[in-house]
C-alpha cells in the first residue's frame, strides 16, 4: 500500500509539471502554425475582408487562374526549377573536388577556405547584389537564366562545400588506401569508393543547394527581373498587388518541396557527417 | 647486402638464401619534423613471412606503409626483385595490404569486395566469379558472397580482407596487425590458418605485430624495431635465445635485470660476488663484452629458486649465477607460482613448481645459457652500486 501512496504523489506532481510545458507547447505551435493555416485559408477564399474573422467565401478559382496556360505561375515554376537543377549542378561540380580536397589533402589555410565560402552569406546582401547587377549588366549577364544560377551558386557553395568536406571527411581514410592496394589508380578509387560512400552527404548537399536556390529572392531580383522571373518573385509581384490568393497559392507550392526534402535530407545527414561539418 | 646478414648471428639459419626479393634500403622517413624511421635496411626473401615486431610507436606500422607507397621515404630507396620502386604509386607495387581495420567497403558485398581488384584488372566476369569462389572456399567463405561486410562477424571480415588481398595475387602481402581485433580465442587458430596458407601460396609476406608469441609462431624471421631502427633481425630462435641487446632482451620476456661486474674474458667469465651475488664462472660462449660492468637480464620462468642454504656461500658456482634474495610475495597464475623476490633493492620475479612463504630468504640459480649479458648502459651508476 505504501507502494503505491508513493507512486501516487510523484505522479500527481507530473501532472501540474505538464501543464506549463503544455501550453507553452501550444504557444509555440501556434506561432508556428498559425500562418500557415492563415496561408492555407488564403489560398481557397474567394471572397474575405475586414472585419471578418473567417473567409466569407470559399472556392478554387484562383487555383485555376495561377495553373492557367495564361497564367504566370508554371513559367515561373518551370524557371525556379531550371535555375534550381543548374545551380545544384554548378554547385556540386565545384564542390565535389573542393569538399575532396579540402577533406582528404594537407592544404595550407585549410580553415581559411572554409571560412572564405561564408564570405557571401556573412556581408548584407543588397549592396553586393546591386554590385553585382552591375558588373553583370556591363558583361551581358544581367537578365539571364545563367547570371541567376552563378548568383544562386554563389550563396549555395557554402553548403555544397561544407557539407561534401564532411562526406568525403567521415570516410575512413584506409577504404580509399584499400582501394589503391587492390590496384586502382587515384581516380578509380575515389569514383569507386569515395563517391559512392559520399553519396548520402552529397545528395544532403544537393538538397539545401536546391531549397536555397528555390527560396532566394533579392539576388534573383538584382540581376533577373524583369526578364528571369522565378516564383519567390512572382509571390513578391502578387503579394504586392494585394492578391493575397495567387501569393498564397505561390508560396504553397515554394513549401511543398521544402518540407518533402527536409524528410529526405533527414535520412541521409548521418551524424558522423554531421558532426564532421565545418571541421 | 648488409641488410640481411649484418645483424642476424648465423645467417645460413636465417631462411633462404641469395639475392632478396624485397630490400629496403637506408630508408628515412618522417612525420612532419619527427624522424619515425632512420636509414632503416631490410631484405626480404622470396616466399618468407617476415614479422616487423615492436612496441606501439616503433615504426613498425610506418615501415609496412612506406613498403606499401602510402608513405614516401625523404632519402633510401625500396627495391622489388631489382626494380626501384620507392617513387611508384601503392597501385603499382604488386602488393596488397590487409588492414588493421580490414577497410572492407561496406557499399560492396563480400564477392564484389573480393573481386573488386580483378574487376580493375579488367578480367571477364566469369574469371572474377571463379576466382572469388576459390578465395570463398579457401577461406570459408562459401555462400556469404551476397552479404555487405556489416552482416559478417569480426572473424568473417578478417577473412574477406584477406581474400581480397590474395585474389589479385600479389607478389608480396603486407598484413597490418589484421589479428589484433579478433577475439583471443579465433586470434590462435587464425595464426594458423594465415601462416599454413602463406606457405601453401608460397607468398612473401610481412606482418606488422606488437604481440611477441605471434610473430614467433608465424614467421620465419623476426624484425624487432626501436625507435625506427632495427634491433635485430633473426629466426625466433635466434631472437628468443640470443638477443643482442638487452632491449631485444626485455622485449622477448627477459625483464629480470641484476648489475654484475666481469672480472676476466677469455674462454670463462669470472662474475665477481657482489651485493646479491655470488662469485661465478660461466663460459663466454662468444658474448663479447667491453666493459667490466654488464647488465644480466634472465626470465622467470629461466630461474629456479632454492631455500638460502642450498649453496655454499664462500664457492664460486659453476655455469650458474647464484643471487640471495627474500621472497616478498607468492602467486599462482597456473602451472607454476609465481614469486616476487626482492633482490637488493630492485625486485625480480622468478617462476617454481613449488611455492615459497614469503619473507623466507632465497637463492635464486640461473642457468648460464639462460643469462643474457649486455654492456651496461648506464656504466657509473651501475659500478657505484657494486663496489
Amino acid at each position: 500500500m505504501s507502494v503505491l501512496a508513493e507512486t501516487a504523489a510523484p505522479a500527481r506532481a507530473a501532472a501540474w509539471y505538464w501543464i506549463p510545458r503544455a501550453v507553452l507547447f501550444g504557444l509555440l505551435a501556434f506561432i508556428i502554425f498559425g500562418p500557415l493555416v492563415n496561408l492555407l485559408l488564403w489560398t481557397v477564399t474567394e471572397k474575405w475582408y475586414f472585419p471578418h474573422a473567417l473567409p466569407l467565401e470559399y472556392g478554387f478559382s484562383y487555383w485555376g487562374r495561377v495553373f492557367s496556360p495564361r497564367g504566370n505561375a508554371m513559367g515561373s515554376l518551370g524557371t525556379s526549377a531550371l535555375v534550381a537543377c543548374l545551380t545544384v549542378f554548378l554547385s556540386l561540380l565545384l564542390a565535389i573536388p573542393a569538399g575532396y580536397a579540402l577533406a582528404r589533402l594537407r592544404l595550407p589555410f585549410r580553415s581559411l577556405i572554409l571560412l572564405a565560402l561564408l564570405v557571401p552569406n556573412a556581408f548584407p546582401n543588397l549592396p553586393i547584389y546591386v554590385n553585382i547587377a552591375r558588373l553583370f549588366y556591363q558583361i551581358g549577364l544581367n537578365g539571364t537564366i545563367l547570371g541567376v544560377v552563378l548568383v544562386h551558386t554563389t550563396h549555395g557553395l557554402v553548403y555544397a562545400v561544407w557539407i561534401a568536406t564532411a562526406a568525403f571527411g567521415a570516410i575512413e581514410p584506409e577504404l580509399e588506401e584499400a582501394a589503391r592496394s587492390s590496384g586502382a589508380s587515384a581516380f578509380r578509387a575515389f569514383r569507386d569508393v569515395m563517391l559512392p560512400l559520399a553519396a548520402p552527404g552529397l545528395m544532403a548537399s544537393a538538397i539545401f543547394v536546391f531549397l536555397e536556390s528555390l527560396d532566394e529572392f533579392t539576388g534573383t531580383f538584382f540581376v533577373g527581373a524583369p526578364d528571369v522571373t522565378t516564383l519567390p518573385l512572382l509571390l513578391y509581384t502578387s503579394a504586392a498587388g494585394g492578391n493575397y490568393q495567387i501569393a498564397s497559392i505561390t508560396a504553397l507550392i515554394l513549401l511543398v518541396p521544402s518540407i518533402a526534402f527536409m524528410f529526405v535530407v533527414e535520412r541521409f545527414l548521418r551524424a558522423d557527417v554531421l558532426a564532421n561539418i565545418g571541421r | 647486402m648488409p641488410a640481411t646478414s649484418g645483424h642476424a648471428a648465423r645467417p645460413e639459419a636465417s631462411g633462404p638464401t641469395g639475392e632478396p626479393f624485397l630490400e629496403v634500403d637506408r630508408a628515412s622517413v618522417q612525420y612532419g619534423s619527427t624522424k619515425v624511421l632512420s636509414e632503416l635496411s631490410l631484405g626480404v626473401m622470396r616466399g618468407e613471412f617476415v614479422a616487423l615486431l615492436g612496441s606501439s610507436g616503433c615504426g613498425k606500422t610506418t615501415l609496412l606503409r612506406t613498403i606499401a607507397g602510402f608513405m614516401m621515404p625523404t632519402s633510401g630507396s625500396i627495391r622489388v626483385g631489382g626494380r626501384d620502386v620507392t617513387r611508384q604509386p601503392p597501385d603499382r607495387r604488386g602488393m596488397a595490404l590487409v588492414f588493421q581495420s580490414y577497410a572492407l567497403w561496406p557499399h560492396m558485398t563480400v564477392a564484389r569486395n573480393i573481386g573488386y581488384g580483378l574487376k580493375l584488372r579488367g578480367k571477364p566476369r566469369q574469371e572474377i566469379a571463379a576466382r572469388v569462389a576459390e578465395m570463398q572456399a579457401l577461406l570459408g567463405l562459401e555462400g556469404l558472397g551476397e552479404r555487405k561486410p556489416a552482416e559478417l562477424s569480426g572473424g568473417q571480415r578478417q577473412r574477406v580482407a584477406l581474400g581480397r588481398a590474395l585474389a589479385i595475387s600479389p607478389d608480396i602481402l603486407l598484413l597490418d596487425e589484421p589479428l589484433s581485433n579478433l577475439d583471443a580465442r579465433i586470434r590462435l587458430t587464425v595464426r594458423h590458418e594465415i601462416s599454413a596458407l602463406q606457405k601453401r601460396l608460397g607468398i612473401t609476406a610481412i606482418h606488422v605485430t606488437h604481440d611477441r608469441e605471434e610473430a614467433m609462431v608465424m614467421a620465419d624471421r623476426i624484425v624487432i624495431l626501436n625507435a625506427g631502427r632495427i634491433a635485430q633481425i633473426g629466426t625466433p630462435q635466434e631472437v628468443y635465445n640470443r638477443p643482442s641487446s638487452s632491449f631485444v632482451a626485455a622485449f622477448m620476456g627477459a625483464e629480470n635485470v641484476v648489475p654484475l661486474l666481469v672480472e676476466a674474458g677469455g674462454e670463462r667469465l669470472r662474475i665477481a660476488a657482489g651485493p646479491v651475488n655470488r662469485a661465478a664462472a660461466i663460459p663466454a660462449e662468444g658474448r663479447r663484452l667491453g666493459g667490466r660492468v654488464v647488465e644480466a637480464r634472465f626470465r622467470s620462468e629461466a630461474a629456479e629458486l632454492h631455500s638460502a642454504t642450498a649453496f655454499p656461500k664462500e664457492k664460486a658456482t659453476e655455469d650458474a649465477l647464484v643471487l640471495d634474495g627474500v621472497v616478498m610475495q607468492a602467486s599462482y597464475p597456473g602451472g607454476v607460482w609465481r614469486h616476487v623476490v626482492k633482490i637488493g633493492e630492485a625486485t625480480i620475479v622468478v617462476d617454481s613448481s613449488h611455492a615459497f612463504a614469503s619473507g623466507e630468504a632465497v637463492s635464486v640459480k640461473v642457468p648460464a645459457e639462460a643469462l643474457f649479458l649486455f654492456d651496461a648502459t648506464d656504466c657509473k651508476e651501475g659500478e657505484e652500486e657494486l663496489r
